[in-house]
């Protein structure tokens, strides 16, 4: 696994950070002058934007404009696509929605070899990144995982502590609400991981008819516990307020909350969950503008690049290149690798999505996990 | 004017003229109809406003709710052939329908629409959207065993430029290499190259002698100029078009082949020869091997179904119900959801209207029998929140909702409820009913003060002096004048509060969401567009019929709204 051998690296994290890619850029030809990205927002969309696009704009001079639409992308390229007016450049999706607009030919096919630069030492691109190339359209740019963090100031836990994912389910021990993702993926691996399946047989079970409706009979369990969302920022402000006590979200979410906020939380490196996110090119661009996109691209994700944007969010650069770059926080100082999900320390027990299964599978899965939520 | 028009006439007999000498009539006609005229262009840009974002966004929400021409579109040809098909035998269909199933799912996978009529039919039948993916992956080998067996034959098969020759019209051939040079020529000069390329044509009596070799080459020769800007005469033919050829040469006479020349008659009359002797690979076998499923009569049933450009299907699936080969049935239980949630959502809307009337009515009353000074402060009490944002105001709602929230915290310290006892008031239905009664309030107000206004004092001292009490002065006077307002915010409230969305998403969890958020959900994660259009046009049905059924009860003119 790639993973591994990736954040290996991050333990070692702090060398020195000495590449001037700046006056290595070559001229654009026939570029557009502006680029239309869209993110997630947030504090991650400004990590891109700091290590990105700002001393992108600054060498070149491009005019950025930012949406924030990224948990739409499908829908929206979609329905751009059947007005035949495309006017986003470049979108920042997670791998299944990337594999999506990938299958349905709404996503450009790209050859990164070809497009991205080698690492400083010349590996190709592709090798660099590993297993993050997950299809034919995506640009793998981070590591990220889903996982827990947990209140560590519940009176009613009488000063036990979560130690593993189940004490999700230990209602007993572990009183108050919890918080999970409204949607079945990764809710019906962790379910089915506490009701004794273990990690290799996890699709083989949920691939039978019986395994998603028994993976959903333990989410009964505490489906009245369970307050669910849809946005990255929920968990975290439901931790805050102290509405629930336990709950699922994104990684670098939780740094925030934990470290600039400083609350009363800690996270609960357990069967974390990882996931790609990248770009992708939305298929049919005017040549100008796709040449504006390839030029940013070559830029964006370079070693260094993507090294940088881990000095404000706690996500792993998807190349193995960039791990040994990845040093302290921007503004805080603070040492990142404890934080990263990619960090030998936080990997005991991790899952990584099976994107073909959950390809193949999702609409069905989703039919009946939204029916159940429902009821 | 018709003083003035009139008087010049002077006389009593024939038509009254106006002072041009015209008729009155036509005159006054013509001066009308350029009032009309300018009064239609003065709301031209209003109409043509409403027209263009709310009756067509409605008509194409419409439409949409019954197209279901991606089926036809993308396996034209099974949709023809799998007719005969009767799913009931409990088999799979005849070689011919897998045949014309092959030829088009290599096609729409080529073309990248085989994940999404996967998706669309795996709305009607559980499973189809995987068995297209994985049979999308591999369906471009079926028929690799006859592409080998023509290549033994005669090695010139695996040549394009045998199946150019033997396949394209000449004269599109000649058009082709134009434009191939034109296009260099251009790139040479480094000048801009526009011209649009000759699409592919298949030469006359081709389709006539190989129908099904025709139809799959000329598929394939497009979709590689059009989808890869490859030229057709450099690449090689996909390997379901030797499957088409194999099966149209069992069927030909030697006669019909000389129709296509003699280069082409030898080459065709050795392989016709040889076909007889091929090893046959049953299509059937193929895709039981891809996935056994294919197996299962339902899957093509479904096909079948759902081969018609329009359907009811997502009506249908709107409330619980599913179009099966054998008629409508009901969806499977753990699926059904939806008139539940259609059900839910009149319910809470009602509570909702009835909680705004209750909360309402007094206030109204307030706000218009109080003295100026102080009914003046109540309404800028009643106006600030509806100034305010929708989303501020749902948000605070959160804050003073949630269990470690202002509202429990308050309890908690009265020692109304204990702190291991507090109250589950947001995420729930409960949440919802507060949140929107407090938001749509204003509109119960507003109507309701407005009428009330109007109502004289008087009347209430006439009854009162004449002996009634106060509760019968109220009730046998001004209640029944105030009637009106009632109805007024009733169906504003009502008809707000149906097709609400934010705020359900927001404090409902998830016993308290509408069926709107069950579209929005389907608009922008499910991608099942005709379903959300399907349950909309319900919504917009169910709304119309409440507002006719209103109408003929108390009468639409019975509502002010001030």
């Amino acid at each position: 696994m790639t993973i591994r051998h990736l954040l290996s690296a991050t333990a070692l994290a702090a060398l020195p950070a000495g590449f001037a890619l700046a006056e290595d850029l070559p001229p654009c030809e026939g570029c557009a002058d502006g680029l239309t990205v869209v993110s997630w927002g947030g504090a991650y969309q400004t990590s891109q934007q700091k290590a990105y696009s700002e001393p992108y704009a600054e060498m070149t001079g491009t005019g950025f404009t930012w949406d924030e639409s990224s948990n739409e992308a499908v829908a929206k390229l979609r329905a751009m696509n059947e007005a035949g007016n495309i006017t986003w450049d470049l979108v920042d999706v997670e791998g299944p929605d990337s594999q999506r607009l990938c299958d349905e030919g709404l996503a450009m096919e790209v050859d990164l070899d070809e497009m991205l630069a080698a690492a400083p030492d010349g590996t190709p691109a592709t090798k660099d990144f590993g297993d993050s190339v997950i299809n034919d359209c995506f640009v793998p740019q981070i590591v990220f995982s889903t996982t827990f963090g947990y209140r560590t100031d519940v009176a009613a836990w009488n000063g036990k502590e979560p130690e593993n994912l189940c004490a999700l389910f230990d209602t007993e021990t572990f009183p108050g609400k919890r918080s999970l993702e409204k949607r079945p993926k990764k809710n019906l691996e962790w379910a089915l991981l506490c009701d004794g399946v273990e990690k290799d047989d996890l699709y083989d079970v949920l691939d039978t008819p019986e395994g998603v409706d028994r993976a959903l009979a333990k989410l009964d369990t505490i489906k009245d516990d369970v307050i669910w969302w849809s946005a990255g920022a929920e968990t975290p402000q439901r931790l805050a307020d102290g509405e629930v006590v336990i709950g699922s979200t994104y990684n670098g979410r939780l740094f925030s909350l934990i470290v600039e906020q400083k609350q009363p939380v800690k996270m609960l490196w357990d069967w974390q969950v990882f996931d790609y996110d990248g770009w992708i090119i939305p298929a049919d661009l005017p040549e100008d503008r796709l040449n504006r996109v390839m030029h940013f691209l070559h830029f964006a994700t370079d070693t260094q690049r993507l090294a940088d944007q881990a000095k404000y969010i706690s996500y792993g650069p998807s190349r193995a290149s960039s791990q040994p770059l990845v040093s302290t926080h921007a503004e805080l100082g603070i040492e990142m690798a404890p934080f990263m999900p990619t960090n030998p320390a936080n990997q005991k027990n991790y899952l990584v999505n099976n994107i073909e299964w959950w390809a193949d599978n999702q609409d069905d899965v989703e039919a009946k996990f939204q029916a159940w939520l429902a009821r | 004017m018709t003083e003035t028009a009139t008087a010049p006439a002077g006389t009593d007999t024939g038509p009254v003229l106006a002072a041009d000498g015209l008729p009155l009539k036509r005159s006054l006609r013509r001066a009308l109809r350029a009032q009309k005229l300018r009064a239609l262009m003065l709301i031209a840009p209003l109409l043509i406003f409403i027209l263009v974002t709310f009756i067509a966004p409605i008509a194409d929400m419409l439409f949409r709710s019954v197209e279901n021409q991606i089926v036809a579109e993308t396996l034209p040809r099974t949709a023809r052939a799998i007719q005969d098909y009767d799913p009931d035998s409990g088999t799979m269909p005849s070689e011919a329908v897998l045949a014309a199933f092959t030829y088009d799912l290599t096609a729409a996978s080529e073309r990248k629409l085989h994940t999404r009529l996967g998706t669309r039919l795996n709305y009607e039948y559980t499973g189809v959207s995987s068995l297209f993916r994985k049979a999308g992956r591999r369906v471009d080998d079926f028929g690799e065993t006859y592409r080998d067996q023509f290549a033994a034959v005669d090695p010139a098969w695996e040549e394009p430029a045998t199946w150019i020759a033997l396949m394209a019209d000449p004269d599109w051939v000649a058009e082709y290499r134009a434009w191939t040079a034109a296009g260099e020529a251009a790139k040479a000069a480094r000048r801009e190259f526009t011209q649009a390329q000759p699409l592919f044509r298949l030469r006359d009596e081709v389709a006539d002698v190989l129908p099904e070799t025709a139809s799959a080459y000329a598929e394939f020769a497009r979709i590689a100029q059009v989808e890869d800007g490859d030229d057709p005469a450099a690449e090689d033919p996909w390997a379901p078009v030797y499957l088409a050829l194999y099966r149209d040469l069992l069927h030909v006479g030697p006669g019909a082949i000389a129709q296509l020349g003699p280069e082409a008659e030898a080459m065709l009359d050795a392989a016709h020869d040889a076909v007889e002797g091929f090893e046959t690979v049953n299509l059937a076998d193929l895709y039981l091997e891809a996935d056994k499923d294919w197996g299962d009569p339902g899957v093509w049933g479904t096909i079948k179904t759902f081969s018609s450009a329009y359907t009811p299907g997502y009506f249908l699936n709107a409330v619980d119900l599913q179009l099966t080969p054998d008629g409508v049935a009901a969806q499977p239980e753990d699926r059904q959801i939806y008139i539940m949630l259609f059900e839910r959502t009149l319910f809470m809307s009602l509570m909702i209207m009835g909680s705004c009337v209750l909360l309402g009515y007094p206030i109204a009353y307030l706000l218009s029998n109080l003295p100026l000074r102080t009914s003046n402060l109540l309404m800028i009490l009643v106006l600030l929140p509806f100034w305010t944002s929708l989303l501020v105001r749902t948000s605070a709602w959160k804050v003073l909702l949630q269990q470690q929230g202002v509202i429990n915290d308050i309890l908690v310290w009265l020692g109304i409820v204990s702190n291991s006892g507090r109250l589950i008031l947001i995420n729930n239905q409960t949440g919802t009913i507060i949140a929107m009664t407090h938001i749509l309030l204003p509109f119960m107000i507003l109507p309701l003060y407005s009428v009330m206004k109007t109502i004289p004092p008087s009347y209430v001292r006439a009854a009162k002096s004449l002996g009634a009490t106060n509760w019968t002065a109220f009730w046998r006077v001004y209640f029944p004048q105030s009637v009106p307002g009632i109805g007024a915010g009733c169906i504003l409230v009502f008809i707000l509060a149906i097709g609400y969305y934010i705020t359900p998403e927001l404090v409902g969890g998830t016993s308290g969401t509408f069926i709107s958020n069950r579209i929005a959900y389907h608009i922008s994660s499910s991608l099942n567009w005709g379903l959300a259009a399907a349950l909309g046009s319900i919504l917009l049905a169910v709304v119309l019929i409440l507002y006719w059924a209103y109408d003929k009860l108390v009468g639409i003119d019975n509502v002010s709204l001030g």
